[in-house]
């Protein structure tokens, strides 16, 4: 009833005293912001809007230098460089057989911290977080004391093995953050229901925490994908994208390389509004 | 009394249910351990082992011909840091003045996005983090590029007469500063983006009601309850702007831009001296680690951690 009379009744208008000395600061710290804000976007867009726009630069000698004219040539000649092929072409599988690695491993160990209380899950934790903390020269210089010291050739599977190390503690963490907010008492039904633990992890557990885990597979992947520091020490003959883009940058990086980078940009771009977009239409 | 002491004892359940049921137990209780496993195990293999390895070869005496022997030489520290104690404290004051930055840079931006952004606070943020979709390496290469001696930048400044001939920014200081600071600076926008967007605007309006001006709301309000996303920013920064030795190769180059990570690469691939590589390593893990910890333990590791975590 109260609800209906107050529908009913017309707006009142509300007298606003001027207020004029601080209505014009209020304008000028408006325009600070977006303005700063602006600028900081700019600066940081920079150096890829230049990646981009020279991916497109007619080059007549080997390196890219200056702007010579649009052409879409080293598009259709991206894979024209074979170490350069071959380097991409090592990156993704580096990337994808340490992102499997770390997302099961790490998934186990962010389950176990997010579901259970036991003795030495701090322990776990600190470990997890020295392994974030640490330098990366220092993880890498480390991990090289020991093969040099054992003798273990360097290489690919080298490059794999570190690569697991570094981001197995990001996708527990992730993992963990997701595995928290979930009701044990599903478990128990589904124990109940006579499932045993291995059908209850696959359906039960692991759909609620899936979100959890491909958050935590694509930081790997992109950690991986990324990593020049730790890949650099272990990575022996093995060349890497990064690699590869840090041996050219001294002598001039050829247009192919602005092409995969820009190539690669778009897919993560991709990647984040298709995630950004369903998880909005999820919240709805 | 007598009734409950004679009373038969109950009977016991059949031993095989019993010892199921205790296997089940047992189980539940070492389901955590079994689940953490073979990622402890990854971890503990390939990066406690090791820093244990290289606290032995840093200890190490002898040359890449005729091999290292454990000699345990500690002499190797104390020489580490009087040959390098330059580049240390170098890479030091970089990462400080780095860190300083991206809070003099970012806070004001993070401040923009969560107080006025309004419907578009995601997008903003989205457009914020998109250069770093882009390799690290890349967009390093990509600045080198920009600021070189006949670069666009450079060439251009010179051009128009307002540098002189031999003016350049790549192999100075400032480059390798710029360079961490923008390499760096999403790690500092996001927590304390996240920190800000938690604060409560109506808290400003009772600020306000309170007569509290703008700028007085700003530091008795805001300021503090976004402290702790600073603190984590921070964290999340020095650590890695410091041990950096990409920015210093690719923008600086020269003897003066020079950190520790550079010299720690040399050491290995270049001199082939491990054990001085080691120590160096060790030197410089111990007091970004130790820095690390006094830093969350004075601040309160709960705080800094808990914003990190977001």
């Amino acid at each position: 009833m109260a609800l209906q009379t107050e529908v009913v009744r017309p707006p009142e208008p509300v007298a606003r005293p001027p207020v004029p000395t601080r209505r014009r600061r209020r304008v000028n710290g408006r325009w600070a912001g977006p303005v700063w804000g602006w600028l900081v976007i700019l600066w940081l867009s920079t150096p890829i809007i230049v990646m981009i726009v020279f991916g497109f630069n007619n080059t007549t000698g080997k390196f890219n230098i200056r702007w010579q004219g649009f052409t879409l040539r080293n598009y259709r000649n991206v894979f024209g460089i074979q170490s350069l092929t071959d380097a991409l072409v090592t990156s993704l599988t580096i990337a994808a057989v340490a992102t499997a690695i770390a997302t099961v491993l790490g998934t186990l160990v962010g389950m176990a911290l997010g579901k259970y209380r036991f003795r030495g899950s701090g322990s776990v934790t600190l470990l997890l977080f020295a392994n974030v903390a640490a330098p990366e020269v220092v993880l890498g210089a480390a991990m090289l004391s020991m093969f040099l010291t054992l003798n273990i050739p360097r290489g690919y599977w080298t490059i794999v093995i570190a690569h697991v190390m570094f981001s197995l503690a990001y996708v527990a963490v992730t993992v963990r953050a997701r595995m928290v907010g979930i009701d044990p008492s599903l478990d128990e039904a589904a124990r109940d229901l006579g499932a045993g633990p291995i059908v209850t992890f696959f359906k039960v557990t692991l759909p609620l925490i899936m979100p959890g885990v491909l958050a935590g597979a694509l930081l790997a992947f992109a950690l991986s994908i990324d990593d020049y520091i730790i890949t650099s020490f272990n990575a022996g003959n093995t060349v890497t994208f990064p690699l590869y883009v840090y041996g050219a940058s001294r002598t001039g990086v050829p247009p192919q390389v602005n092409v995969m980078g820009t190539l690669i940009f778009a897919f993560g771009v991709l990647v984040a509004i298709y995630g950004f977009i369903s998880s909005r239409r999820q919240k709805v | 009394m007598t009734a409950t002491t004679t009373a038969p004892p109950v009977a016991p359940p059949p031993p095989a249910a019993a010892r199921a049921r205790r296997r089940s137990v047992r189980m539940r209780t070492l389901a955590p351990y079994w689940l953490v496993l073979p990622g402890w195990l990854w971890l503990a293999i390939f990066f406690v082992v090791p820093i244990v390895i290289m606290l032995s070869v840093s200890t190490m005496t002898g040359n890449i011909q005729d091999g290292f022997k454990q000699t345990f030489h500690w002499s190797n520290y104390s020489d580490a840091w009087s040959q390098y104690h330059v580049q240390f404290v170098r890479s030091l004051v970089y990462g400080a003045i780095a860190t300083a930055l991206c809070i003099v840079i970012g806070y004001p931006v993070a401040y923009w996005i969560a107080f006025r952004g309004g419907a578009h606070k995601s997008s903003l943020l989205f457009l914020l983090l998109l250069p770093f979709f882009v390799s690290f390496v890349i967009r390093t290469s990509s600045w080198n590029f920009i600021l070189s001696d006949n670069g666009m930048v450079v060439s251009r400044l010179k051009d128009w007469g307002w540098v002189g001939q031999n003016f350049h920014i790549l192999q100075t200081p400032f480059a390798v500063i710029g360079g961490l600071t923008y390499n760096f600076i999403p790690f500092m926008i996001l927590p304390i983006y996240v920190a800000l967007e938690r604060v409560d605007p109506a808290l400003l309006e009772a600020s306000a009601d309170l007569y509290a001006n703008k700028a007085t709301a700003f530091l008795r309000v805001v300021l503090p309850l976004s402290i702790p996303g600073v603190f984590a920013g921070v964290l999340l920064t020095f650590v890695p702007v410091s041990s950096d030795y990409v920015n210093a190769s690719i923008l600086g180059g020269s003897k003066g831009t020079t950190m520790i990570g550079n010299i720690i690469q040399t050491q290995y691939f270049t001199n082939l001296n491990y054990p001085s590589a080691a120590a160096i390593s060790f030197i410089l893990m111990a007091i970004l680690l130790v820095g690390v910890f006094l830093y969350a333990r004075l601040l309160g590791t709960e705080e800094v951690l808990e914003a990190a975590g977001n």
